[in-house]
């Protein structure tokens, strides 16, 4: 990317004159930017109180994000463009240890393909998130994201400061900013590019449901959030396409005994159960 | 005095009569390890670049969970999706390379005498078994349990585990999504032969379930063989 404002505009010979052109740059928008406070973000889902958003943030193509979030937080994901993919790793804030198991999160509902109702469960019998809204129907729990090996044979580049970031570059680094290592990444899932199995076990491709699609999630427990946004590894585009990924979330409960989709399966029920269970115990 | 013993359930054993047969290396070579995994029971073992481990189902359909790490670098493991990824199939079979979270070949699968094994159903646990039958098999053996153990004496622990591949162990999806875990594809002695592509330390948990058909309720011992092919 160009610089903003060209060297001979700049008068940073002193320290002051240095501290007023870095002050002069303050207060701009971009395409692509957190906004603070979250409630003044010129994305807010309609129907929501920009009062009670605790984050909003459009994220870069080829970008990435983090967040912790107190349990009973709404998530909200938007594809404004059909071209987002959000990569997405969960852990319990309180124990990183705990973290989405994509196995679990296929197996114990006996159903590969992620939507509405849908648990990110972990490795420890727990719900971490919940899928509460889904307006795309195109996900994949299959394929992971993209390393720096297929993005070098796909593309010729995977360096995160390059145009074809690979998906784990950018998880490995935003899992380091909360003192996660390598180790801690497990098997990732992506919204808004899809992935089908077929008859014979290929994995087809599915792609986007088009522009303008949410999903939103509710932390079940304290939530430790990562988000890369990158090109699907099995996108069929020799280009790396990917458009901007919006992140909203506001203050809500979490999942109980009175929401509907509380019981709607004995796996899902004693999940919930758990994950009550831990939360009541350690006074959450 | 009376004495107590423990209660926890020791994890069912094959039942007398049943089929066993133990089998020989599907590969040619020197044999440079060889090892029977009881019923329940966790192994490890370090396969050298180039030599070829052979995995017999002494018993049949009895699933042998399986983790990979890069000798040299445990931080680099065995990737299911990436696996799936590069084969751009849901299955594991004959020429599968198995692939690390670098996108790296750790073994390939050179020898397979059964249709498919499975990578997506990942491995039972005290925990996960809560939700899949109901607490009351709380204190049930788990493979997520054998890993753990195993794994400790690698100085590997809880971190360490990802989603794993079970050989002889049947996950079909179907063509709305549903999946689980069905009856097996094997039989007894049937076998599946990996070529180390660089020093992997290979954990295995010998699948205790008692409660679904990925040991044909019926946990058989396994067979692991490591050659130097001739």
């Amino acid at each position: 990317m160009a610089l903003s404002v060209p060297r001979d505009q700049h008068t940073t010979d002193t320290v002051l004159n240095a501290r007023s052109d870095a002050r002069a740059q303050g207060g701009q928008s971009t395409e692509w930017m957190p906004h603070l406070p979250a409630s003044s973000s010129p994305f807010a889902p309609a129907g929501i109180d920009p009062a009670a958003l605790v984050w909003g943030e459009v994220v870069a193509p080829g970008g990435y994000t983090h967040k912790v979030v107190a349990r009973g937080t709404r998530i909200r994901f938007d594809d404004p463009t059909g071209n987002a993919c959000a990569t997405l790793v969960v852990y319990n804030a309180l124990e990183p240890v705990e973290r989405l198991n994509v196995a679990d999160t296929q197996k114990i509902p006996w159903q590969a393909y992620l939507g509405a109702g849908h648990p990110l469960l972990s490795g420890d019998g727990r719900v971490l998130a919940s899928i509460v809204a889904d307006t795309s129907g195109r996900h994949d729990a299959f394929c992971g994201t993209s390393t720096d090996m297929w993005n070098e044979r796909k593309y010729g580049d995977s360096r995160s400061e390059g145009p074809t970031p690979s998906g784990r570059g950018l998880l490995v680094k935003a899992a380091a900013k909360h003192g996660l290592g390598r180790r801690d990444l497990p098997p990732s899932i992506s919204f808004f590019q899809g992935v089908r199995v077929e008859s014979d076990g290929k994995l087809g491709w599915q792609g986007s449901a088009g522009a303008r699609t949410y999903v939103e999630l509710v932390a079940e427990l304290p939530l430790l959030v990562l988000v890369a946004n990158v090109a699907h590894p099995l996108d069929p585009r020799t280009d790396y396409v990917v458009g901007p990924l919006h992140v909203h979330a506001w203050r809500g409960r979490p999942t109980g005994p009175a929401d509907a989709r509380f019981g709607t399966a004995p796996e899902l029920e004693r999940a919930y159960l758990n994950t009550i269970d831990y939360a009541d115990a350690r006074g959450l | 005095m009376t004495m107590i013993r423990s209660t926890v359930p020791v994890g069912a054993s094959f039942a007398d009569g049943s089929e066993l047969d133990w089998a020989q290396s599907l590969v040619p070579g020197l044999v440079v390890l060889d090892a029977r995994v009881p019923p329940n029971a966790p192994w490890s073992g370090v396969v050298a670049a180039g030599q070829v481990l052979t995995i017999v189902d002494v018993g049949g359909n009895q699933s042998g969970d399986c983790l990979m790490y890069n000798a040299a670098d445990h931080d680099e493991r065995y990737s299911a999706p990436d696996t799936l990824t590069w084969e751009q199939n849901a299955y594991v079979s004959t020429g599968t390379v198995l692939r690390s979270n670098e996108g790296r070949p750790l073994m390939t699968v050179i020898g397979n005498e059964i249709d498919r094994h499975d990578t997506i159903g990942g491995a039972c646990g005290k925990e996960s078994n809560t939700l899949r039958y109901g607490h009351h098999v709380m204190y049930h053996h788990g493979c997520r349990e054998n890993f753990l153990a195993e794994a400790s004496r690698h100085g590997l622990g809880v971190r360490d585990l990802v989603s794993n591949l079970n050989w002889f162990m049947n996950v079909p999806v179907e063509a709305d999504g549903a999946l689980g875990i069905v009856d097996g594809l094997s039989a007894p002695g049937r076998r599946v032969a990996v070529r180390a592509e660089m020093d992997v330390l290979v954990l295995v948990s010998n699948c205790p379930q008692m409660n679904n058909p990925c040991n044909d309720f019926n946990p058989t011992p396994l067979r692991m063989i490591v050659v130097e092919p001739s």
